[in-house]
């Protein structure tokens, strides 16, 4: 079994290195991410939200989808090491 | 005379006042500190998860000084399970009924149904609120994957 997780290991891993070639340029400003939501967010968060922090704003409430996932894979995780580790001495 | 390891380990104290003291000093202000990460999210960097996550340190770090038992005393099994319950509720509560209440999901100026304030205040209320629920689930998770793990899942000694 091992050899097999290996390989799928480095398949996944060499599946997701080839992803990264289609990421943007960093730093670039004309690249989609940089020229498009985020000059939105940079004009309009404190206008919109009233949370001086713009990174708050995006988070908790343009990107308010995946914090509240975010906090239910946590949850889950924390289920799931309980579920497996936790035994009681009766 | 020669001891053996065990012996000499037996000799070590297991209660350390340097290590105790020191603890019992840091965790109130760690557990503020955790707690001003949490409120002060809106204004500086910081919010739910760096708090929940300062706030279960400190509770790790007792259990780390003063024993797992020691810890559970002040945090009990159940309740670490119900405020991390609690903390997803809030979340996923909270989202519901601003779609209940004619916004969309996660929409927070709906809220403004309930309590009649500008609604984009809200929005900023709502992140608040939403990110009280995910220190207390970040904190409660923290704390119990330390538990389980330092434990093997007995909690009964730990590290």
């Amino acid at each position: 079994m091992k050899p097999l997780a290996l390989l799928a290991t480095l398949i996944t891993g060499a599946l997701l290195l080839y992803g990264t070639a289609d990421f943007a340029a960093w730093g670039d400003p004309q690249s989609p991410p940089n020229s498009n939501i985020s000059v939105r967010y940079v004009e309009q968060a404190v206008k919109e939200t009233h949370v001086p922090n713009i990174v708050t704003a995006v988070l908790g409430d343009y990107r308010g989808y995946d914090t509240m996932f975010e906090l239910v894979v946590i949850y889950s995780a924390g289920m799931a090491v309980m579920g497996i580790l936790r035994r009681r001495e009766d | 005379m020669r001891i053996s390891v065990q012996e000499t380990r037996d000799r070590i104290p297991q209660r350390d006042i340097i290590l105790e003291s020191t603890v019992r000093l840091m965790v109130p202000f760690i557990q503020l500190y955790g707690l001003y990460v949490i409120v002060h999210g809106h204004y500086s960097p910081g919010g739910g998860f760096q708090g929940g996550v300062v706030l279960g340190a400190s509770v790790i770090l007792f259990a780390l000084a003063f024993g797992l038992p020691a810890s559970k005393h002040y945090l009990s099994e159940g309740g670490d399970i119900l405020l991390a319950n609690a903390g997803a509720l809030i979340y996923t509560g909270i989202a519901t009924l601003c779609a209940l209440l004619g916004g969309m999901f996660l929409d927070y100026s709906a809220l403004a149904k309930i309590l009649p304030i500008d609604p984009i205040s809200w929005r900023s209320h709502g992140i608040f609120l939403v990110e009280v629920g995910v220190g207390m689930g970040v904190m409660a998770i923290m704390v119990s994957i330390y538990w389980d793990m330092a434990s093997a899942g007995r909690l009964d000694e730990g590290l």
